[in-house]
């Protein structure tokens, strides 16, 4: 069964059928990075354009990565410059590059709604690769992979997402696709970081990081942006650190020591999380990097080979 | 010239006029009403009606003419063309031009630029300097120049100390401040703040923002007894704040845009920028208070809040595109189909917060249908069903999320100073 969707744009409304046909595909395509020789044919003739708008190195390069392995041609645009500085608006730049006649573009930018934009102005399929403080499904979707990988199944796990929920595009990603998937969520974070009413998304608010670890079977701990800091959202990063950070200590107190920890990357030591739990037996950090590819195979495999008369 | 309007309703709420007849208009002024003798029909131009409605002209009293400073999006020639599009005979502009209206120059400019054009342009003046909110502009000067109004629109007078000096000043010209109501330290954000602001992941502008601004402008105006009008009144609690203010008897009045009792922030969810306006849409309970507030009369007037944008600033990425919609060519058919066919006005409510109530509250005088009135008439088919095709537009400007909709109620033309639009055409009567 195809994808029901030519489009990646998020997970807010994907079903589960979907979510469940990209994990199994991703399955696949780990299977394929252990080979000695980790390229298939399956993209081959496929162009695909990386649109980064704002700096990212590793999606960009995990990508990239999933592109070439799958043989298909890519071309990286690169620029955290806003359109509205230079002379050639968005619109205008994305009109070039398709003219270019490119099959796949993978999207990401500062500003929410772009990659929908994209489907009104382009043909092509269109992966998020990250927008705004939207959505960045392809994160998402390797985090519940690797959640997976590690438990079995999803659903009916507690997964706890720690930190700046206001700011992330990470965030609303997993809380649509792990409660499609039957998992249930949960947030924890001071509250000047939890945006307004998202409990009518249907996950509970924890303000106390001992609870959070107490009823979770996961902790996926976002990274601290050190500029909020700055903006008055927590008043130091030693306050978040003692009220927020994860330690071996903290998970030792609370009887946690072996709850999975997940973690999209760049790690802040020090401040979300220390690096004796960082490096520790239960975090699965480097598999996210390392499924990262292979959920992106599938992403950029079942879209690519998707005909058009499939899925809208 | 001679022109007839046959088979008309003569409607003004301020006269109690309720009349069905023919009215002669010979050189703008209205010569005769009732049934008209065949000397009257000789020579003169004979519009039939079939019973369309006649009312005192519409005015528009929150509208970005852009000129000058940014004529590529609209020109104070087109924007007035706009207006007469949309059925209304007079408007007034406001200062947040570049330069800002801020000088009796200025003043001066703009009104012989629209001299000759059929709608009359009152300018807004600043309240302070380059809209900086720092120090007062030349009330006085502007006041001598004609200004109908002060204000900073597309900010509130951002400090307190320099709002209480501007209700003194201007109270001595019996002059109000119009709010742009949105405290300085909570702006930024791409729209309404709530669940959806969440779920779109757009930075949230927080309604307590406008609140807090409303809370303020009522004391201060209230302290000094200066004249406050609160313009694209938008929030549930500022209504309610504006309702009770009324009560205690301060000089306050209120406005409300088309596009905030017609959308809620719901319109957000395609991010098509063209619904990304501040005040930002907002909830549905927001808009029932609008409602409610239209009905009770807790706000007095409907201005579109009228800003034109070019395509290529508003085809960009959400989060940069400005704000604003254009309205005066939407403004009446979205009155008529949100609120006279959906019964919460009457057509003569309507009427008083389309054509009364703004120049009361500028101090403007309120045309009379009347013999040997000047004609300053609007013509109405509140039942002309008709698509709205922003290709149509009088404005320059395009930036409507209304393209396409169906709207029950239209102006069929407008007649004033003389001059009269019809059938998408200005000629001298």
């Amino acid at each position: 069964m195809p994808l029901s969707s030519r489009h990646l744009l998020g997970l807010q409304g994907v079903p589960k059928e979907d979510i469940q046909l990209i994990l199994d595909t991703a399955v696949t395509f780990r299977e394929v990075l252990e080979r000695p020789i980790k390229k298939v044919p399956t993209l081959q003739g496929k162009t695909v354009v990386n649109l980064f708008f704002e700096n990212s190195t590793r999606t960009r390069i995990s990508f990239e990565l999933a592109q070439k392995r799958l043989s298909a041609d890519t071309v990286n645009f690169s620029t955290s410059t806003s359109s509205t500085k230079k002379g050639e608006t968005f619109k205008d730049t994305v009109k070039n590059i398709e003219a270019m006649k490119v099959d796949m573009i993978v999207v990401r930018h500062q500003s929410a709604g772009v990659p929908q934009f994209l489907t009104r102005i382009s043909d092509a399929n269109i992966i998020n690769a990250g927008d705004g403080a939207h959505e960045h499904p392809t994160q998402a979707l390797l985090d519940m992979y690797s959640i997976r990988e590690k438990f079995g199944h999803l659903e009916g796990l507690r997964v706890c997402i720690v930190g700046d929920i206001a700011h992330s595009r990470v965030a609303l990603s997993n809380i649509f696709g792990l409660k499609a998937m039957g998992a249930e969520v949960s947030l924890c974070g001071p509250l000047t970081m939890i945006p307004r009413d998202i409990e009518k998304l249907g996950v509970k608010v924890i303000h106390d990081i001992d609870q959070a670890i107490r009823e979770n079977d996961v902790l996926n701990v976002l990274r601290i942006q050190l500029e909020r800091q700055a903006g008055g959202l927590f008043p130091s990063l030693r306050e978040y650190h003692n009220y927020f950070g994860i330690t071996s200590e903290r998970l030792e107190k609370n009887g946690k020591e072996d709850i999975v920890i997940l973690h999209p990357g760049p790690i802040n030591r020090g401040v979300e999380i220390s690096s004796e739990v960082a490096d520790g037996p239960y975090q699965i950090i480097l598999d996210q990097v390392t499924n990262g590819v292979a959920v992106r195979m599938a992403v950029l495999y079942l879209l690519g080979t998707l005909n058009k008369a499939d899925g809208r | 010239m001679k022109i007839v309007l046959k088979n008309v309703k003569l409607l003004n709420p301020e006269q109690k006029l309720n009349q069905s007849g023919d009215m002669l208009v010979t050189d703008g002024v209205i010569k005769k009403i009732g049934s008209l003798t065949s000397e009257d029909l000789k020579n003169a131009r004979v519009f039939e009606l079939n019973n369309k409605y006649v009312v005192p002209g519409l005015f528009d009293m929150h509208v970005h003419l852009r000129e000058p400073g940014r004529e590529d999006e609209e020109t104070i020639i087109t924007g007035s063309s706009s207006a007469a599009s949309g059925g209304f005979t007079g408007l007034a502009c406001m200062p947040n031009t570049n330069p800002a209206i801020d000088s009796a120059e200025l003043v001066s400019f703009i009104k012989e630029k629209a001299k000759n054009h059929l709608v009359d342009v009152y300018p807004v003046g600043a309240v302070t300097m380059e809209r900086k909110g720092e120090a007062l502009s030349p009330m006085a000067e502007l006041n001598d120049a004609g200004v109908v109004a002060f204000s900073d629109d597309g900010d509130a007078v951002k400090d307190a100390k320099i709002l209480r000096l501007a209700f003194e000043y201007a109270s001595m010209y019996n002059l109000p401040i119009m709010e742009h109501c949105e405290d300085e330290s909570l702006k930024g954000g791409a729209m309404n703040e709530g669940v959806t602001s969440t779920f779109l992941g757009l930075p949230p502008m927080p309604s307590i923002a406008e609140d807090l601004t409303v809370m303020r402008d009522i004391m201060m105006a209230e302290y000094t007894g200066g004249k406050i009008h609160i313009t694209h009144i938008s929030t549930k609690n500022a209504i309610e704040m504006v309702r009770q203010a009324k009560k205690r008897g301060i000089r306050i009045t209120s406005d409300v845009t088309p596009h905030h009792f017609s959308l809620t922030e719901e319109a957000l969810k395609t991010y098509d920028t063209n619904t990304k306006m501040n005040p930002p849409l907002r909830t549905r309970a927001d808009v029932d208070a609008v409602l409610e507030g239209l009905k009770d009369g807790t706000i007095d007037a409907i201005a579109s809040d009228h800003a034109p944008h070019s395509i290529e600033e508003k085809e960009m990425e959400f989060i940069y595109a400005p704000n604003g919609i254009v309205g005066l060519e939407t403004e009446l058919g979205l009155a008529l189909s949100e609120l006279v066919n959906k019964k919460v006005l009457t057509l003569e409510e309507l009427i008083k917060k389309l054509a009364i109530n703004p120049r009361r509250i500028l101090n403007l005088p309120v045309p009379k249908i009347a013999e040997g009135e000047i004609a300053n008439l609007t013509i109405i088919d509140p039942e002309l069903i008709w698509t709205v095709d922003v290709k149509a537009f009088r404005s320059k400007s395009k930036n409507s999320p209304f393209d396409k909709r169906l709207l029950t109620g239209k102006a069929l033309g407008v007649i004033n100073k003389g001059k009269m639009f019809f059938e998408d055409k200005f000629f001298a009567i």
